[in-house]
Formats: C-alpha cells, structure tokens, sequence
C-alpha cells in the first residue's frame, strides 16, 4: 500500500505523515503526485483570505461548526508567515479551532509560508489534494493574513471568501484592485461592531459599479460575527451554493489556466536555474551583453 | 529534509492560565527558526494528543505551573503514543518540583525545564533531540 492508497482508510496518522512529506518537498513524491489528484474526491476547495486580524481563524471555526452540523466532515489547512529571516514561524490559527481537535471528523493543519510570498506555502495546493482524497469536504484553506497582493488563494479556491471588518467601511472607495476582485463572496466580520450594516452596503454599492468581471454578478456581502455565530449559517449556505457557479465549464476552465500557468511558471524557473547555461548567461546580464527576455529564451531554448 | 524546520508544539495542559512561559517560549522557538503551534490555554491530554497527530509535529511542549503535572502529563505521553507516536519528543516546563522529575521521565518526558531555563538551551537540546523525518 502506498501513502495515496492508505488516505482511503480516513484514518488521520497517515494523512498526518503524508503532510509532513509534502510539505518538505520530499522527491519520492512527485511520481505520486497524478495518483493523488486521481484520487481526489471533489470536495469543495474554499478559500478564506482577508486582513491580518480580520477573523478568518474564528470565522472558519465557527463554520466548521455549522458543517460539522450538517454532516460533512471537515478539513482545514490554515497557513501563517515564515520570518523571512529565521525561518521560524508561530501557526496561531489552531487557538481558535482547537474546540474541533478531538473531533474525529475535521482534519486541521498549519502550514507555514516557507518563504512563499502571495498568502499560501508552495506546497498548498498538494496538500489540499490530499486532504480532498482523504474524503474531507469541504477543503478549507486559510491564507496568512493579506494585504491587496497576496491573492494565490484564488488560483487554487474553488469559492473565495474574502473576510473583512467594519473598519474597511471608511476605505471602501479606495480598495478597488487586488482581494475584493478575487472575491466570491465577502463576509463583513465582527458585526457586532458598529458600522457593519454600512459598511457592507458601502461595498454592495461599489461592487455593483465596478468594472472587471463585468459578465459575473457582484459578490454577495454578508454580515457576520464569528464570536457568536450570527451570520455564520448564512454564510455557509452561500459557500455551498457557490460550488455550482464554481463549477461551471468557464470558471473550471479558468482555475485550470491560472494553475497551469503558475506550475508553468515555476516549472521553467526550477529547470532554468538549474541548466548549465545558468551562471554564465546571469553573468552576461549582469554585465548588460544581454536582456533579460532573451536570456530567458537561450535558457529555454537550450534545454 | 533535515533543513526543513523542526515543527514543535506548545500547549498549556490544565486549567491555569500561566500562559506567559509558554509565550515565551513559542516566540524564542520562532526567533530560533522552528515552526510553533500554539495551542493556547486551558487544554485537555486529549485535545493536545489529537492536535499533535494531525500536525504531525517533532516536539510536544508541555507547559504546566499549576501543580497537576502528575496527572496530565503521563496521561498526555500515553494518548500520545496510543496515536502512534512513539518517536515525537516530549518536553515540558513550568513548575515542577525535583522529587517529581524522575517520575515524569518514567513516564515518558524526556525532559524538564523550569524557571529562568534559557531559550537557546531550549532550542539546542530540541536540536538534538527531535525526531526528524528519515
Ligand atoms: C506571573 C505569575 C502569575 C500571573 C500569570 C500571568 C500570565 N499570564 O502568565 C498571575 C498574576 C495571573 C498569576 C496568577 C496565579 N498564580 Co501565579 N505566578 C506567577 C509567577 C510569579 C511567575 C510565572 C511567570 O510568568 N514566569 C515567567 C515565565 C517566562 O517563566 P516560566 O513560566 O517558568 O517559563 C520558563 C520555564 O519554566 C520554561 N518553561 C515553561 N514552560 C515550558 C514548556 C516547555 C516545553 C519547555 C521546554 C520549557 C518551559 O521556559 C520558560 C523560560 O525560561 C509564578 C512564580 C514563579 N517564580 O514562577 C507564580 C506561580 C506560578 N503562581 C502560583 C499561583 C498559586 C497562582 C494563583 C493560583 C494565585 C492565586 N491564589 O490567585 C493564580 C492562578 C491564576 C490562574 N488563572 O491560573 C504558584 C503556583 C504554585 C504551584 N504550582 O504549586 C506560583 C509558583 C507562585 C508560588 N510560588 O506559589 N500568577
Ligand atoms: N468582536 C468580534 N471579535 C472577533 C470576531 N471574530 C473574531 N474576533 C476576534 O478577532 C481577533 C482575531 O481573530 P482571528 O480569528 O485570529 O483572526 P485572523 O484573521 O485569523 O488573524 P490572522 O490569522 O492572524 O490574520 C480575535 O481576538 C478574535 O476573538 C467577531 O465576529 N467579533
Ligand atoms: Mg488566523
């Protein structure tokens, strides 16, 4: 039996390990990896992201009670930042799950960044595939805490929950770019405090104004307040009912680009780097004998 | 593999909420270049068992200053190795008087660090110590 084969048991230990492995970039791995995703059980991948602080840990706790509640067994990869320069990190987010610890039927992990910018580790969306053959579903994944930038999450998310507090309310206007455009759905948080209701219907009249995804509707802004689950049934029925839209031919098709393209991307990084050819064309671009467009072409020419 | 970081986690077994070694502690590990869970107060042998297998740490760092060391942390080390873990470090911290320790290493802590221990001695004995992927 293979480490793909023993997810089927739902057991957690060899789903623990399998982690570890990925995570460290273990080789053996990758001649695993068509397996893995043959494997997969079409749990519904969501993405929650959104400011430092904003509530995405407590928000995914308290939904997790809600699905664990409507029978589905939950799994919950929950990333925070490596330092950049000791590479340590704190993983925070298991302090407002740990009600769901001994709960047979969620699965959560923390995984550091690893030096990864762009709001997840570079092994995620691997190990969310894991965790989806494993039977979870849904796959939620927690980004580190976001600025405008780190919008990954909407490469590998199925559903992106963009979290965000009444605070924003005044700044509304001038967020227009980066998280609000990934959203597929935007939880105000912490409703309990004031100006909740104005904020989200700040942002429902700026959403359905802006430009962009002009064929899409806007994104539902729903009230909610992780701490005492007001808004959180809500917000999991709009997660579940946006798996269809996510599903569509277009939007699948979309995802499937925007992965290629990044696996693309890093697949010609890592084969560059590693030609013969690497240091001396460095070299010659240091020196300005060459662009930096047509050395990446020698490089990939020269494979 | 061995450069990958040593993931460790700190947890605050029992009901007291000394929790300021703990923070600590989980700080100086991260400035040391190990990943740390942080648990948070107020936690069952259960909750920490079950936590440390799905995140399948190194280390299990137990710290505990209330006076019920000898009821949680055997039975921590016991759920621990039910799971499967028989080669996950545990340590703990806290107040822990002499006369208890020889017990707790019976039971299965390998080691005791108390009041005024320095992180970088914390760090090189989790170095040495930890047990790490083959
Ligand atoms: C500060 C303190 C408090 C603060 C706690 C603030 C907080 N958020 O942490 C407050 C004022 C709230 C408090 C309250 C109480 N306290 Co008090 N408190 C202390 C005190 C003075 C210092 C503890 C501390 O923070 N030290 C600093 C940290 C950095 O050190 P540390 O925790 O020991 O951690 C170090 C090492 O032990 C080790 N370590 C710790 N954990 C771990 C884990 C691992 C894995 C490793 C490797 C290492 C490690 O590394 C750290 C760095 O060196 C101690 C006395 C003492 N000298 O320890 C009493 C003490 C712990 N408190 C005590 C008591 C009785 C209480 C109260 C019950 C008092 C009361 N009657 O109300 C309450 C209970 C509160 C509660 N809810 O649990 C007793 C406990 C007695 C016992 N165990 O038998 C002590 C020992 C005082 C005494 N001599 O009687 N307390
Ligand atoms: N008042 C109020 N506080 C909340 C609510 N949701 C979360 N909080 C608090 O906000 C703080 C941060 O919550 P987290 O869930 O850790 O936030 P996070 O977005 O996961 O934070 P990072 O992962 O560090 O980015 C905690 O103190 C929570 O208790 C809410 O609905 N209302
Ligand atoms: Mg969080």
């Amino acid at each position: 039996m293979n480490a793909v084969d023993e997810l089927a048991s739902g057991e957690r230990r060899p789903l623990a390990r399998l982690l570890t492995r990925i995570e460290s970039g273990d080789p053996e791995l990758r001649a695993l990896l068509p397996e893995l995703f043959a494997a997969g059980r079409g749990g519904h991948v969501v993405g929650i992201t959104g400011p430092p602080g904003s509530g995405k840990s407590t928000l995914v706790n308290a939904l997790t009670g809600e699905w664990r509640r409507r029978g589905r067994r939950v799994g919950i990869l929950a990333v925070d930042p490596s330092s950049p320069y000791t590479r340590g990190a704190i993983l925070g987010d298991r302090i407002r799950m740990m009600e769901h610890a001994a709960d047979r039927d969620v699965f959560m992990r923390s995984m550091a960044s690893r030096g990864e910018l762009g709001g997840l580790a570079a092994t995620t969306w691997i190990a969310a595939a894991a965790l989806d053959a494993a039977g979870y579903d849904p796959v939620v994944i927690e980004t580190v805490g976001a600025g405008q930038s780190e919008v990954e999450i909407a490469r590998l998310a199925e559903t992106t929950v963009v979290v965000e507090v009444p605070e924003m309310g005044d700044e509304v206007q001038a967020i227009k770019a980066g998280l609000l455009e990934v959203a597929d759905i935007i939880a105000v948080n912490k409703g309990d405090r004031p100006g909740a209701d104005r904020a989200a219907r700040q942002l429902r009249a700026m959403l359905s104004t802006a430009g962009g995804r002009i064929e899409r509707a806007p994104p539902p802004v729903l009230v909610t307040t992780a701490t005492t689950d007001e808004g959180v049934a809500t917000l999991a029925d709009a997660i579940d009912a946006h798996r269809t839209a996510a599903r569509s031919p277009i939007e699948a098709r979309e995802r499937a680009a925007s992965q290629v393209r990044r696996a693309l991307a890093d697949l010609a990084a890592r084969r560059a780097t590693a030609a013969p050819a690497w240091d001396e064309t460095l070299r010659a671009v240091a020196d300005r004998e060459l662009d930096p467009l047509t050395a990446a072409e020698r490089l990939l020419d020269g494979w | 593999m061995t450069d990958t970081p040593i993931r460790v986690l700190i947890a605050k077994p029992g009901l007291d909420g000394h929790d300021r070694g703990a923070k600590v502690l989980a700080r100086g590990l991260r400035d040391e270049g190990f990943e740390v869970i942080y648990t948070g107060l107020r936690q069952t042998p259960e909750m920490i068992a079950d936590a440390a297998e799905q995140e399948d740490v190194d280390v299990v760092g137990l710290s505990i200053l209330s006076g019920a060391h000898m009821a949680l942390l055997p039975r921590t080390v016991q759920l621990l190795r039910e799971r499967g873990m028989d080669d996950v470090l545990v340590a703990a911290g806290g107040i822990i008087p002499d006369a208890d320790i020889a017990k707790l290493k019976d039971a299965g802590v390998a080691e005791i660090f108390g009041p005024g221990t320095s992180i970088g001695h914390i760090a090189s004995y989790f170095r040495e110590h930890a047990r790490r992927e083959a």
